[in-house]
């Protein structure tokens, strides 16, 4: 227990000196905001397109289906936000050899690593989402049920959990490879496709984005739980999907710094 | 003058033989820059499914497949980095190494980005064979004038694409921020140049913006022109000029912002 707290103690040291680093750039704050915003509005434009001439697309409508851009918008806020910026300095600090000194350190180095960054503008895109979600289910005519709620809550967090541990699992991988940033580059563009409902797509891309980058788990799946359509069974397979993902990028990042020698050696 | 241009003819060849040897160097990760090109690949799911049971506008699950696959390879043929490559050469000075040499930086920059090209046509080349051979290889245009203006249509659109992103690059001698204007670029190139949707599925007002922006000329205009889009070879050849208008005064600001901009760095840098 006392290492939690100490953990949660130094969260929020980490949390502070980012917010201040970021205060220093009061004007970049106000324009990447505003971008945010503009962004959420210029994403919208496929969606708009395609539900001009359809009502219904592979089972989803236009509310339900702006639902889970709500989701893939609050979700990339979180990524960018609260993941990315640290770990894409991983591979600078390997590069460098700082990322010695970051192993020296009386803590565990994962942790380190994962929160020495956060873009508190982000926020502007997490907000952005739930107005989103809001507007969509003003025009479903519903609100949602506590109960799905909740599971659409608990999915999200399973879907940052997995965000969280593919982004651990490129930077285990610039251990061996020291340029990361094209796969974090190539990961983005795959990432994009999540603002779709998984069942718009068939045949292989429906298989890569269920099962080898969970795509389906990150925004279609909370969005169906929202809408109180989603099967008790699959939202079990998806938490546990999540957890395993997790623990094998725990388990790889283990391998990756046991097998490190330092930049200099 | 004359000196200068004769320099520049004889550097050609070498600087060209240098970008191929970095190409080649630099392979593993230069097929994952160009996997990140997978956009048109999702949106290309993403119709085929929804034209599945009927076609969507006038566009069958056969016009999908060509557009989005020819999308795919024009884009794999005119990409260029030069905005990260000038933004990382000017915060770290060494724009002034290459500000050294007797040849103009844009002709040294270009013949890196055209060196690449032959890599590029050759990750391109699967998709090429998949749209030759898969029911939408019907479009394809078979007109050996149409396909000599293709190739003039190509080298437009690499031209037009190459000198707008050193334009946004030089942007970076002005201000530190110009990777902010980039993404703003892209987000409007992705919608207008038709690599997000084919243009002729826009409402009506943003096709007649899309028709007049340059941005159509970097992609849509060869793609449409290679798929048969085109029925009238009136508006293709008035497209294509429209195309090299846009090249020309495309060059001529990129010039004028590299030049108000190094005037800009050397005052800055000494």
């Amino acid at each position: 227990m006392t290492s939690l707290t100490r953990y949660g103690r130094l969260l929020g040291v980490q949390l502070r000196a980012s917010l201040a680093t970021s205060m220093q750039y009061r004007v970049d704050f106000v324009i990447e905001g505003a971008m945010s915003i503009w962004w959420l509005g210029w994403n919208l434009v496929p969606l708009l397109i395609l539900y001009d001439q359809r009502d219904d697309v592979a089972g989803w409508n236009f509310p339900s289906a702006l639902l889970v851009i709500a989701w893939f918008t609050v979700l990339r806020g979180l990524m960018e936000g609260a993941i990315n910026p640290s770990l894409i300095g991983v591979v600078e600090k390997i590069r460098t050899g700082e990322f010695d000194y970051l192993l020296l350190k009386p803590a565990d180095a994962q942790f380190l690593v994962s929160t020495t960054r956060f873009e508190p503008w982000n926020l502007v895109d997490i907000a952005g989402g739930i107005g989103l979600a809001v507007a969509a289910f003003v025009m479903l005519g519903s609100a949602p049920a506590p109960g799905d709620v909740l599971l659409g809550l608990i999915l999200l967090f399973a879907a940052a959990m997995v965000l969280y541990s593919l982004w651990i699992l490129i930077v285990s991988a610039s251990f061996w490879v020291v340029r990361l940033d094209n796969l974090a580059y190539l990961f983005s563009a795959v990432f994009d496709a999540a603002r779709w409902p998984i069942q718009v797509f068939r045949g292989v891309w429906r298989i890569l984005f269920t099962l080898v980058i969970p795509l389906a788990l990150m925004t279609t799946y909370p969005a169906m739980a929202m809408l109180g359509r989603l099967e008790a069974r699959t939202a079990l397979a998806a938490l546990g999907g999540a957890l395993v993902f997790a623990a094998i990028s725990r388990f790889l990042w283990r391998a990756a710094i046991k097998s490190y020698t330092s930049a200099s050696s | 003058m004359a000196g200068q241009l004769r320099a520049t003819l004889r550097a050609t060849p070498t600087l060209l033989r240098v970008g191929v040897a970095e190409t080649l160097a630099y392979r593993v990760e230069f097929v994952i820059w160009m996997l990140t090109t997978t956009l048109p690949l999702i949106m290309l799911g993403l119709w085929t499914s929804v034209a599945a049971q009927k076609p969507f506008a006038n566009f069958g699950q056969r016009e999908f497949v060509a557009y989005y696959v020819g999308a795919l390879i024009v884009r794999n043929l005119t990409g260029s980095w030069v905005v990260w490559q000038l933004g990382d050469e000017i915060r770290r000075g060494m724009l002034s190494f290459r500000l050294l040499r007797p040849v103009h930086p844009f002709i040294t920059y270009a013949a890196t980005h055209i060196s690449s090209v032959p890599m590029r046509g050759l990750v391109a080349l699967p998709f090429a064979v998949i749209l030759l051979f898969s029911t939408a290889g019907d479009l394809l245009i078979t007109d050996p004038v149409l396909i000599g203006v293709l190739v003039v249509a190509l080298l437009g659109a690499w031209l037009l694409t190459f000198f707008m992103l050193v334009m946004i690059g030089s942007v970076g001698l002005f201000v530190d921020k110009a990777s902010a204007v980039f993404e703003v670029y892209l987000g409007i190139f992705a919608v207008l140049s038709g690599y997000l949707i084919p243009l002729a599925l826009l409402p009506e007002w943003a096709q007649s913006i899309a028709r007049w922006a340059p941005f159509r000329y970097m992609l849509a205009f060869p793609v449409e022109l290679a798929i048969g889009f085109y029925h009238d070879r009136t508006d293709v050849l008035r497209d294509l000029g429209l195309q090299w208008l846009w090249v020309t005064a495309v060059i001529g600001a990129a010039l004028a912002v590299w030049r108000a901009g190094i005037r800009r760095y050397e005052a800055f840098g000494s």
